[in-house]
């Protein structure tokens, strides 16, 4: 038992129960951040801005949201829509938070890679990110689901029926997936404990490990240079606070995340109230409908790349589905790939940056591709973009084996 | 004194071990199909009504089952009759779960072509159910089990009867 003294205030009262002033400098004013960062470095803040909302509104939702395949699409298109005062406002903010989220995890992704922020040390931070990226799919695959509109179930239909590919036991694990011959009310109610409960509290976790995987090695910098976090942090605290390399979390970093996420809350909030519908598929706007397919199924934005990958290998829907499940968990081995020591930015990495540029145009492709339907010159261009994606991650450990430490240093 | 110790260790260990292999299998049971999903497969169809090259769709489990009483000039109904084609009086007929084996969209049948077509990524079939090569689907269409009833005028689907049996494409 600590020796408890009369408190002369609330926080000297607390902190003497729960130590909240080590506390508060252990997690904001004495948590430090290189300085040589630009605003590319306040996508996490973002993210975590993004999943909070995204968390909210889906509260508001989940108080009119019917898990029953009768009710499903008139609780969130006649209820929420139009009865529920604002309830269009909740739905509108978590359908573009949703499509946002993506945007911002792929920015957050490519900065990683742009800055080789996932090797020397920091391959936790990068694990434990692509976990989330998973982890967030999931989410995002059973949450669409939910309003039980066409494309809601020809998607849990297609996606469903890809562990059909598994050798043997395939057809049995998608009756067991689906708790139906078909996707059915048994299906839509699993997916909804997964959205609102299991895959929430996961990622929750997840995201206090990958904050708690940046405290031993530090955040990257722009330069890449390796920084002596605790003998920059001892000139800040002896007040030289102009040659110190680094800065305290709180206030002085999250001052300027700050001003970057009220930017990015006006240019969302114009999207929410304005322009929502890039969010929202029209074809989602039909009833379900298990006897008739729409004429083109394809999935949000944010999954067209691995799609394509899907069936971009037409000749064999076997070789495809392989290479979409090698696709989807290549990106975990990267920092084994890259098998360069250097940690800098791509442009001063000659053939990593080239690497690079051609990895970034070959995604965008893909998701162009994975749009279109696949006919003529598509299943062409669709097949050699995918066979690129895939040659990108055999090759990268023999364009970086051989590059020569230092000259950047 | 340490052995008896390592006992206690070994004795949580184990039935702990026990305990979440029997909520594995536990949770694995409740995501199960219900047993009314599982009963309520079997469903009568009426095809004394259907014309020459005429197809009806029918759902059955969910899913769409088309039944195609064969066109006189469709090469295919005499190519694969046993195979996937069975004949009932005069007439022949066949049948298939309407659903693309590539992805699991649903098919439409173009009478004049005598093919289906799946429009979500250009899978074909020919009359009888089967896959054309160079399309995405990598097999024909699946017979449902089915059962002949009343000397013809209605099928039984969910239970295997003898014609069925006697086809040689079921999987």
């Amino acid at each position: 038992m600590a020796e408890i003294k009369k408190a002369n205030g609330l926080i000297d009262w607390l902190d003497q129960r729960l130590a909240v002033r080590s506390l508060t400098k252990v997690l904001m004013t004495e948590y430090w951040i290189p300085k040589n960062i630009n605003f590319l470095w306040a996508m996490g803040v973002l993210l975590l801005v993004l999943f909070s909302m995204l968390f909210i509104s889906g509260l508001f939702l989940l108080m009119y949201y019917k898990p029953d395949v009768n009710l499903a699409f008139d609780s969130v298109n006649y209820t929420i829509m139009t009865e529920v005062a604002y309830g269009w406002l909740w739905r509108n903010i978590h359908a573009v938070s949703a499509s946002m989220v993506f945007l911002i995890i792929y920015i957050h992704m490519f900065v990683g890679i742009y800055y080789g922020s996932y090797k020397q040390g920091r391959e936790m931070i990068w694990i434990t990110g692509m976990l989330l990226f998973v982890l967030f799919s999931a989410e995002a695959f059973s949450g669409y689901m939910l309003p039980w509109g066409q494309m809601s179930y020809w998607a849990a239909v297609v996606i469903t029926n890809l562990f059909g590919g598994i050798p043997f036991i395939g057809p049995d694990i998608v009756e067991w997936i689906r708790g139906d011959y078909s996707v059915a009310d048994a299906t839509l109610t699993r997916f909804f404990m997964l959205h609102v409960c299991l895959l929430p509290v996961l990622i929750m976790a997840v995201i206090a490990i990958h904050f708690y995987s940046l405290r031993i090695p530090h955040v990257n910098n722009a330069e890449g240079e390796k920084l002596d976090f605790e003998a920059e942090a001892q000139k800040y605290l002896e007040g030289k606070k102009k040659e110190s390399k680094v800065i305290p979390f709180w206030p002085a970093f999250l001052s300027k995340d700050i001003f970057v996420i009220f930017v990015f809350l006006a240019l969302f909030f114009y999207l929410a109230c304005f322009n929502f519908n890039f969010a929202l598929d029209p074809i989602n706007f039909d009833p379900a409908n298990n006897l008739k397919t729409p004429a083109h199924i394809y999935p949000e934005w944010y999954f067209l790349w691995s799609y394509e990958v899907l069936r971009g290998f037409f000749f064999s829907s076997s070789f495809g589905l392989a290479m979409f499940g090698l696709a989807n968990v290549i990106f975990f081995i990267l920092p084994f790939l890259d098998r360069s020591p250097v940690v800098a930015p791509a442009h001063k990495r000659p053939a990593f940056f080239a690497w690079f540029a051609v990895l970034l145009i070959d995604m965008i492709v893909l998701t162009i591709y994975g749009k279109l339907p696949p006919e003529g010159i598509n299943v062409w261009i669709g097949c050699i973009a995918s066979s690129v994606f895939i040659a990108l991650f055999i090759i990268l450990p023999l364009i970086t084996k051989n590059e020569k430490a230092g000259g950047n240093q | 004194m340490n052995k008896r110790r390592d006992f206690i260790g070994m004795a949580l260990g184990g039935g702990a071990a026990l305990g979440a292999a029997a909520s594995l299998v536990a949770m694995k049971r409740t995501w199960d199909p219900l047993p009314n999903v599982v009963s309520a497969g079997f469903t009568t169809v009426d095809i004394s009504s259907l014309q020459e090259g005429e197809m009806m769709t029918v759902e059955w489990r969910k899913k769409p089952v088309y039944i195609l009483r064969m066109a006189k000039n469709d090469a295919d109904a005499q190519n694969f009759l046993g195979k996937r084609n069975f004949q009932i009086g005069d007439a022949i007929y066949t049948i298939g779960i309407q659903v693309c084996t590539h992805l699991g969209c649903i098919p439409g049948y173009d009478a004049n072509k005598k093919e289906f077509l799946c429009a979500c990524h250009g899978g074909r079939f020919n009359s009888s159910g089967i896959n054309a090569p160079g399309t995405p689907p990598p097999k024909p269409m699946t017979i449902p089990p089915f059962k002949i009833l009343e000397d013809g005028k209605k099928i039984l689907l969910g239970e295997a009867g003898e014609e069925y049996n006697q086809l040689s494409d079921k999987e």
